[in-house]
């Protein structure tokens, strides 16, 4: 076997020194279902769609070493039984009602729901109440929708080079907070155009003034599937940028 | 809110928790006033001050009251384990609501997950201080000197009197240590005789994982680092466990001195004890004894005149989160952050505090290198199994004559543990905690061992008359209540599965429920995060395979809705003015 390969569902791919088994499998256009996963961002594991099986436990994919040899199986119907069950998870979990939601088309969660073939959230709702920020001029925050993937928080920090999101709490308490001294939005340094108000998977942040722009029906995930999509999505780093 | 807030020009050399802690001593919360004034003390965003406070359960952001009072809610050191409800009846004589500040702003009141009492009957903290052996009787007169608002010294001193029960005393407590005996003798030997000693004694850490003590010091002592650094976890976190408190009142000499020959080992010169925030009364004595060892030339600069050995310690108190007991979490909370774990590997040995190599051991386990050294590793091998030496100490609670600690060889029966703390007609015992193994009688002659059943000392007595579904119930809220929040699995699927006991509970439960349960339990088990998810449904899963009829008599229904329907129309009958029969669904 070759120093340097890794085998994802008996396929045999190649890795680089430093790459994890998600990065791996992306560059070989493996398609792992991942959510909180985005290529340039450091990986966070905690959506855990993209659980895997290596041996007789399950790791994340997106924050586990590829090492040479491993033999991984991900494509199983025990892994997308369980990962349909983490998607239900996060849906009953917040307040996602997607024929009224401004997202539906272009969301990450609603896709996945269909690529694991969804056809209902399974577990009774928890009917979350959590506060809605409308005081940005360009940008909504819609916590209801909020699936705690970390996403903006780590965008606006690795490649905004600001610092404007955390999740506080605890269980399910845990929430999205806005690092301002009055926690509103309109009182960060967040802008429209920044990344962080760019990759929310879900409705949480949108864009205002835009949301049906791109009519129902031509919209990203109404053409392809989360899987060809996934595979060409990259955030690049800024170095050194003045973003002012 | 234009109070003025204290100002700490010290706060640099302060902890963050510690920091917010005296904060919340003088305001009696911490407000966003508070927070911001913290961020700039500390110059850290607002953002993660916010994160910290409200991660942890003992920090609170709306006002407590001058009377602030947390119930254990422990099986058994909690208000419902006498069959009464103590919580609803203090309740009542305060006319104060659970989870809620009096609106006077005299007293405050709430549950909290075990707090390490469970050998003095239902307990409660006021204040921080631990009140024992509660009854009907001594919650009227508790109630009676909140309303006379009676300072807590004048209140009777037994009631606050925490005795450490031992009722069996092995290898290690039968000890007499002498201060500085055990780093004096290490000192007299070279760091990797030193390691040697502790390797020949097979010592494996005794928080219940079991990682081998010498390979973890060795593969620390050998990380490239720009510091190294000692952590002892005293944040003994499992429901049941209480052998600590023992350790840290009375063999706390010995932690020390186990904590400063690992640093001689791995070469650290900073050592943290990490003291659970339940145990914040234990804290003038450690501090008065960490003080007597800087006096003795102990600990501090040039230890016993070895001019190479600089090593001290410094006590950082939790905050009310059982997950700070992972070590990866406890280190996130030593480092001022809420306390979410790593994603490990890599782990701590070599990427720990401030990303340094850094051993991380529980109390008992420093006590065991301690005494090691001093008494050799054949002394310590002459007790135990081949792979597990030594002895273990039990805090053992629940449906029995003699609750308290207990210290045996590894190696001894359940059965054993059973008669010898007078427990009669037993169902189950619950070992090491909601997170380790529930046992029926089958598996009684079973040993505890690594090999067999671990713990990390928890060992709870369900007597035959306890319903175990009400158990498993109390473990359930347990979990979802501690899980940090960080992954979907644990987060979400602790809250189901604790809604779904509850629908049981509430005589809702259908055959589809235990089908439910199962699914749940599997997928927690297997795709979360952490140790805390891993182990979150253990309990359910050994119940529906050991004790299937528990469950089985309660779910008979083919259907029940998930919610109470006459519950959830409520407000709308009160609103409307409606309660006759037709407005009533069931």
């Amino acid at each position: 076997m070759d120093d340097h390969t890794i085998t994802i569902d008996g396929a045999e791919i190649p890795f680089q020194q430093g790459q994890t088994i998600m990065d791996a499998a992306l560059a070989a256009e493996v398609y792992i279902p991942h959510l909180c996963h985005y290529p340039g961002l450091t990986p966070r594991g905690n959506c855990r769609l993209c659980s895997v099986d290596m041996g007789n436990k399950s790791v994340a994919a997106c924050t586990t070493a590829a090492v040479a040899g491993q033999q991984i199986s991900s494509d199983t119907p025990a892994l997308n039984a369980a990962r349909k069950s983490i998607t239900q998870m996060l849906f009953i979990e917040g307040n996602h009602i997607c024929p009224s939601c401004e997202k539906s088309g272009n969301c990450k969660l609603q896709a996945m729901g269909y690529y694991l073939g969804m056809l209902d959230e399974h577990f009774p709702q928890f009917y979350q109440r959590r506060e809605i920020d409308a005081s940005h001029a360009d940008i909504l925050l819609d916590r209801d929708r909020c699936i705690l993937c970390d996403l903006c928080v780590r965008a606006s920090r690795e490649v905004d080079g600001k610092d404007v999101f955390a999740i506080a709490g605890r269980g399910m308490d845990a929430h999205l907070i806005v690092n301002s001294s009055t926690g509103k939005l309109i009182d960060s340094n967040m802008a429209a155009s920044d990344l962080a108000a760019n990759i929310c998977p879900v409705g949480a942040i949108l864009i205002k003034q835009e949301g049906y722009q791109v009519p129902i029906g031509q919209r990203i995930y109404d053409q392809n599937m989360i899987n060809e999509v996934g595979l060409q999505e990259k955030a690049v780093k800024k170095t050194k940028q003045d973003d002012d | 809110m234009n109070q003025r807030l204290p100002i700490n020009s010290d706060s640099k050399s302060e902890h963050l928790l510690h920091r917010l802690y005296a904060l919340q001593q003088q305001c009696l919360h911490i407000s966003p006033e508070a927070i911001r004034q913290v961020a700039n003390e500390f110059n850290l965003p607002v953002s993660q001050i916010t994160a910290v406070v409200a991660f942890y359960a003992f920090f609170y952001q709306q006002p407590c009251g001058r009377y602030h009072i947390l119930f254990s809610n422990c099986t058994s050191c909690g208000y419902l384990a006498d069959g009464e409800n103590l919580l609803l009846q203090f309740s009542q004589h305060l006319d104060v609501a659970p989870g809620k500040t009096r609106l006077d702003g005299l007293v405050s009141l709430g549950e909290t997950s075990c707090i390490g009492l469970c050998d003095h009957g239902a307990a409660m903290l006021i204040n921080g201080l631990p009140i024992i052996e509660l009854d009907a009787n001594r919650i009227e007169q508790i109630a009676q000197l909140i309303i006379t608002e009676t300072p807590l010294t004048n209140w009777p001193t037994e009631w606050f009197q925490v005795n450490d029960i031992v009722h069996k005393q092995g290898l290690m407590l039968s000890e007499n240590f002498t201060v500085g005996s055990s780093l004096k003798r290490a000192l007299a030997s070279s760091a990797d005789d030193l390691l040697a000693i502790i390797e020949e004694s097979a010592l494996c850490g005794r928080g219940g994982a079991g990682f081998n003590t010498a390979k973890k010091w060795r593969i620390c002592q050998q990380a490239s680092g720009s510091a190294h650094y000692v952590v002892c976890n005293a944040d003994e976190g499992e429901p049941g466990t209480f052998k600590d408190r023992l350790l840290l009142r009375s063999h706390v000499e010995a932690m020390f001195e186990g904590m400063a020959l690992c640093a001689y080992i791995i070469g650290a010169e900073k050592g943290f004890i990490y003291l659970r925030g339940e145990y914040r009364y234990l804290l003038p004595h450690l501090q008065a004894v960490l003080d007597q060892y800087r006096q003795l030339g102990l600990l501090g600069n040039h230890i016993c005149g070895d001019v190479a050995f600089n090593f001290d310690i410094e006590i950082i108190v939790g905050a009310g989160a059982y997950i700070c007991g992972e070590e990866s979490a406890l280190i996130e909370s030593l480092e001022g952050k809420p306390g979410i774990p790593r994603v490990r590997p890599p782990f701590p040995v070599t990427h720990g505090y401030l990303g340094q190599p850094t051993v991380v051991n529980n109390v008992e386990t420093f006590i065991a290198a301690a005494q090691i050294v001093l008494h050799g590793s054949d002394w310590f091998r002459s007790v135990g199994t081949e792979q597990s030496t030594g002895s273990k100490i039990l805090s053992v609670s629940g449906d029995c004559q003699l609750p308290g600690i207990y210290e045996y060889p590894f190696g001894i029966s359940v059965q054993q543990v059973l008669h010898d703390c007078e427990a009669k007609e037993v169902q189950a015992v619950q070992i090491g905690g909601p997170a380790g193994r529930l046992i029926g009688k089958e598996d009684f002659n079973r040993r505890i061992s690594f090999e067999d059943l671990s713990t990390g000392g928890s060992l709870l007595i369900f007597g035959k008359h306890r319903d175990l579904l009400t158990i498993n119930r109390n473990f359930a809220h347990f979990f979802a209540h501690e899980s940090c929040g960080f992954c979907t699995p644990c987060r979400v699927g602790t809250k189901l599965l604790k809604n779904n006991l509850d629908k049981i509970a509430d005589g809702r439960g259908t055959q589809q429920d235990v089908v439910e349960i199962k699914q749940l339990s599997d997928l927690i088990q297997r795709h979360s995060h952490c140790g805390l998810g891993h182990t979150a449904a253990n309990h359910m899963l050994d119940s529906l395979q050991h004790f299937p009829q528990a469950i089985e008599d309660l779910t008979q229904q083919v259907f029940a809705p998930p919610f109470a329907l006459d519950e959830a129309i409520k407000d709308a009958c009160r609103i409307t003015h409606r309660d006759d029969a037709v407005a009533r669904l069931k």
